[in-house]
């Protein structure tokens, strides 16, 4: 299935709702205009949320850390909210679940902003 | 070829959609195989960075080069070819990304990946002088491969990308 992505506030907080695969092509393009599009427009707290997500590959997982890398670079902030156990599995592989900040609740999620 | 064993193979162009068609092709394969759904998860994700590997390092994303992709079913094992017309790299030279300095490198995984979902994996020079990755699955009724998907093998720290 194609990446879908639609954002929406949660007070200051943006929440990014993905659905489908990010891999290679269409979907890794698609979550990095996204973000870029959000720090462009000065969105700099943002929330992926990753629940309809079945699927990602190494491009995907690049361009998750890339989206990290720029906002925080931005002095912003970019976190992970409920994970599939697919795309867990592979971030816990991969090291990289410690390196995000990753929620199974979005309340939670949210207030963890400052 | 041993008796009993099956062989398919496929030239794929150097463009983004051979990896679906790919790993498709082979999910197909693995699940006539008999493998469980978690394996073949893990079959299809490590042909999919494979033929990544091969269309973006290997054959720099020209398209006038070609992939070459080929399975055999033997009585044993699930055997996975990825050739490329690149001009071969070995794994030694492959940064470790699990390495604290590479944890942020935005590239770099594929090969891990293949590595640990797969029992067996290889990177052999192939007959055109490319690369050639060469890696294979118990087949599930041997035993080597579970049906909750923990056939795979942790891949070796500093050797893995």
């Amino acid at each position: 299935m194609p990446l879908r992505a639609t954002h929406r506030d949660a007070g200051p907080v943006t929440v990014v709702d993905l659905s489908g695969r990010i891999t290679l092509g269409d979907g890794s393009a698609l979550l990095r205009k996204t973000v870029r599009g959000l720090l462009e427009d000065q969105r700099k707290k943002i929330l992926l949320n990753l629940a309809d997500v079945d699927y990602i590959d190494s491009s995907g997982i690049g361009e998750l850390v890339s989206g990290f890398t720029a906002v925080k670079n931005q002095g912003g902030d970019l976190k992970l909210l409920q994970l599939t156990k697919k795309v867990r599995d592979l971030l816990q592989i991969t090291k990289l679940y410690t390196v995000f900040d990753i929620y199974t609740d979005e309340d939670s999620a949210v207030r963890s902003f400052r | 070829m041993t008796a009993g064993a099956k062989h398919l193979e496929i030239t794929l162009e150097t463009q983004v959609e051979s990896v679906n068609l790919a790993e498709e092709m082979c999910l197909r394969v693995a699940e006539a195989a008999g493998f469980g759904e978690d394996d073949c998860y893990r079959i299809g994700m490590s042909v999919r960075e494979g033929v990544i590997n091969a269309f973006h390092y290997g054959n720099q994303e020209r398209p006038e080069k070609k992939i070459y992709l080929a399975l055999d079913i033997t009585p044993e094992k699930l055997i996975i070819h990825v050739l490329d017309e690149g001009t071969g790299f070995t794994l030694e030279d492959v940064p470790d990304p699990l390495a604290e300095e590479n944890l942020l490198s935005t590239s770099g995984r594929g090969i891990f990946l293949m590595r640990a979902f797969m029992d067996e994996f290889e990177v052999v020079q192939g007959r055109n002088g490319g690369a050639e990755i060469v890696m294979s699955k118990k087949l599930p009724n041997l035993g080597g491969s579970s049906p909750n998907g923990q056939g795979g093998r942790e891949a070796a720290p500093g050797q893995g990308a």
